[in-house]
């Protein structure tokens, strides 16, 4: 395959997330916004990226894959200060951690990004 | 001839979730089974204290009021109900709907089928002195380290009882603490006749209760995609399984309402509180969510299938609340120009005066709302022109002492700190008793010899 020119992107424009919690492990279902973008997700949303982009604010990450509903699941481990009523925080449930994570850029295809970019407007 | 299709409505979503919600899911259309959840995993030991004061409560205090609007209606049209809301007791909580049923003239008329059997409180010693250490599932820590500090304990229980109260004529059915998804299972299970050992039912009716047991977030609450498009909230349907004998089932909402079920509606609620997909652990059985099919059967309706399961396993999840400590919040709100410098100001002089009274705590956590409070670094740095920032300090410690004298260091602040200071009309902040969570686990003989079903006649 030609290699393709790619441009960093918000994920906020490529998918949609929801989060919870369990215990001190906040949990990121992150689920593609147009189904042709979930392996890019699942390439470009890396381990290595996500602990990169919570650095210092988790111990350690998991991820998981759900084709089925084009959505990976990520576990935030000690996301949460404690957690549930322990936590002084005011997201103590990790609620809005989702959007934390669309706020991480990966590098997509120019095409994929004009598409994304337009649809979000 | 059709084939036999049950209405399961979800009613609420948590202790505090909106009152009107299975008002209109009696009324708004045709519904077999109403369920209701009320339990988080804190919510038992507020519960137990409540009990600890007075004997006749320690339960869902709402449920009673609520049953009473609505017991004419499901009486009428033989609506059953399914909820947790008996909490750490469900003998009380049912004792009060069938007082509210025949001051209704509903006297002969209903049947409560009241599950108990999950309160491992009064047993625990016995438990812990015949080898069963009852670990926190996170650290690993047996529970002797806070054995005097326990509150209540509480073993996840799954449909069984629930489905044996519904096969001998229970109308509702009140439980402790029972899994939210065993509330939405104990419908299928009886009406459908299905093997409980038959792993798919169980797991396709786990993830139909997962998507209805928190309410409206799976028809169109809490939606991230397209969120501005979500029309009708003062009014939001909340969501119905439809289930069918052969472990389908589609998800909709009454017709009038507001919200949206989709195919984004649904699958944010199941990811949510997710862990390992492939594993999704109650106590009836493993749901395996990377088999979920899900697609498009018409306007607010989305069908659900192809969803497989593995086998219950041989432990139950004990819920366990313990006294923590104690902390205290407070907050003050700092105006244009430079607020949020004039906010880190007052923050240092706090700690300086914290450090000064000799007030040590477990944790003094600072977040700046409107700055980093949700994203933390991830937020990058303020705008200069910021017109206003809260400044917002929690202290937790096991001294409740110091923690009180914390909530009398905010005030003054207004006085002898940066200008341009307000938003302190609450008064002090409260200290609040930190009531915490133990997950453990419990080989299931043990609890279940216990779990007994009664019914109850109004």
């Amino acid at each position: 395959m030609p290699s393709q020119k790619t441009v960093p992107l918000q994920l906020r424009y490529l998918a949609h997330a929801r989060s919870g919690d369990k215990g001190n492990t906040a949990n990121v279902g992150l689920i593609a916004l147009e189904p042709e973008w979930y392996d890019l997700l699942v390439k470009q949303v890396t381990l290595a990226r996500v602990r990169k982009h919570f650095k210092g604010m988790v111990s350690g990450v998991d991820k998981f894959e759900l084709p089925n509903l084009h959505a990976l699941n990520f576990l935030l481990h000690d996301a949460l200060d404690g957690g549930g009523t322990i936590s002084l925080k005011t997201d103590a449930q990790g609620k809005v951690y989702s959007t934390a994570l669309l706020r991480m850029e990966i590098p997509v295809p120019v095409a994929v990004a004009r598409k994304a970019r337009k649809a979000a407007r | 001839m059709t084939a036999k299709v049950v209405r399961i409505a979800g009613g609420q979503g948590f202790w505090g979730d909106w009152l009107e919600a299975p008002v209109r899911q009696v009324r708004g259309g045709p519904i077999d089974y109403l369920m209701m959840d009320y339990l988080a995993e804190v919510t038992m030991s507020i519960m137990q204290k409540q009990r600890s004061r007075n004997p006749r409560a320690g339960y869902a205090r709402d449920f009673v009021p609520l049953m009473e609007r609505i017991l004419p209606d499901i009486v009428a049209k033989g609506i059953r109900v399914t909820s947790n809301a008996g909490g750490v007791n469900p003998r009380g909580c049912a004792e009060a709907v069938l007082e509210s049923a025949r001051g209704l003239g509903l006297a002969g008329k209903l049947k409560i089928g009241l599950v108990t059997g999950d309160d491992l409180l009064p047993d625990l010693d016995e438990l812990l002195a015949s080898g069963h250490e009852l670990r926190d599932m996170e650290t690993g820590r047996p529970l002797s380290d806070i054995r005097d500090r326990v509150l209540s304990a509480n073993a996840y229980l799954g449909m069984t009882s629930m489905v044996e109260a519904l096969d001998r004529g229970a109308q509702v059915v009140i439980t402790g603490r029972v899994t939210d998804t065993g509330l939405t299972l104990a419908p299928m299970f009886h009406e459908f006749g299905w093997d409980p050992e038959d792993w798919d039912k169980v797991a396709a009716g786990t993830v139909a209760g997962h998507i209805i047991e928190c309410g409206a977030q799976s028809s169109g609450g809490n939606l991230l995609k397209d969120w501005r498009s979500v029309k009708g909230l003062a009014n939001p349907g909340f969501p119905i399984v439809e289930a069918h004998p052969d472990g389908t089932f589609e998800i909709t909402k009454h017709p009038g309402t507001g919200g949206v079920v989709s195919i984004a509606s649904v699958t944010e609620q199941l990811v949510y509180e997710m862990g390992d997909p492939k594993e999704y652990i109650t106590p009836d059985g493993v749901a395996d969510f990377t088999s979920i099919q899900l697609s498009k059967a018409g306007k607010d309706r989305v069908r659900v299938s192809g969803i497989r399961g593995g086998p219950r396993t041989a432990m139950l999840k004990v819920s366990i609340a313990y006294l923590y400590g104690y902390k205290a919040v407070g907050t003050l709100v700092y105006g244009w120009p430079d607020a949020y410098d004039k906010a880190r100001a007052a923050d240092r002089i706090l700690r300086q005066r914290l450090k000064d009274l000799g007030l040590e705590f477990e944790q003094i956590l600072t977040e700046y709302v409107g700055v980093d409070a949700t994203h933390g670094r991830l937020a990058g740095p303020p705008s200069p022109d910021l017109p206003e920032v809260q400044l917002r300090v929690g202290v937790r410690g096991t001294d409740k002492e110091a923690v009180g004298r914390f909530t009398r260091e905010i005030a003054p602040l207004v006085l002898t700190g940066p200008p341009s200071v307000t938003g302190f009309a609450g008064g002090r902040p409260q200290v609040e008793e930190v009531v915490a969570y133990w997950p453990a686990l419990i080989d299931r003989t043990v609890v279940e010899s216990g779990v007994r079903v009664e019914i109850l006649e109004a």
